[in-house]
């Protein structure tokens, strides 16, 4: 049962360590929110889940914590990335399609 | 031995995303990485509850959680709303 935690403890930590590259090398702020968002989110459901499985007696709070954090991490970072879009930042040269191309010129012109 | 290993992985995650709040072009970018530095250090405080084996700290992750969310969201719509 130990073997499963240490497992389950490892592969959180190393998506920790793949999502902080993924912050770091990305080139652009929405490919920055997708990387450092998932793995983060994915890291944590399975460090928790390990120490869950390690301490069963902790288990509702752990998943409460679970809950909480794989709802409000995706909402956090989709409001981030919408507020950079609305104001404007740059784009990356290679970006190949953009699909909300025309949906926030009303409220860029009425901030202008 | 566990544990170094566990640590020494979430202290990459947490230098690379403090290089880029550092050097970040945009504030979106700063924003960002301490949104993700938040989640990486909500984890470990569950995962220092673990070692210390006390319960306590179980509290502290979830408020922990609930501020960084309300941090992030109060932010964006702050920077959406200056333009």
């Amino acid at each position: 049962m130990i073997i499963i935690t240490y497992i389950l403890m490892v592969i959180g930590a190393f998506f920790y360590a793949i999502g902080g590259l993924g912050i770091y090398r990305m080139p652009d702020l929405f490919n920055r929110a997708q990387a450092g968002t998932k793995a983060t989110t994915l890291g944590t459901l399975s460090l928790l889940l390990g120490i869950g499985v390690a301490n069963p007696a902790w288990l509702p709070k752990i998943f409460i914590i679970i809950i909480f954090i794989a709802v409000t991490n995706p909402v956090g970072s989709s409001a981030l990335a919408r507020a950079g879009y609305v104001t404007g930042v740059a784009k990356y040269e290679g970006t190949v399609i953009d699909e909300m191309q025309g949906y926030f010129v009303e409220e860029c012109e009425i901030d202008e | 031995m566990i544990n170094y290993i566990v640590f020494g992985l979430i202290g990459i995650g947490i230098f690379f995303s403090l290089i880029r709040l550092i050097k970040g072009p945009s504030s979106f970018d700063r924003v960002l990485s301490l949104d993700v530095m938040n989640i990486i250090i909500s984890g470990t405080i569950v995962f220092i509850a673990y070692i210390f084996n006390n319960e306590l700290y179980l509290d502290i992750a979830i408020v922990y959680a609930i501020l960084a969310f309300l941090e992030t969201v109060v932010f964006a719509r702050y920077l959406e709303g200056r333009s």
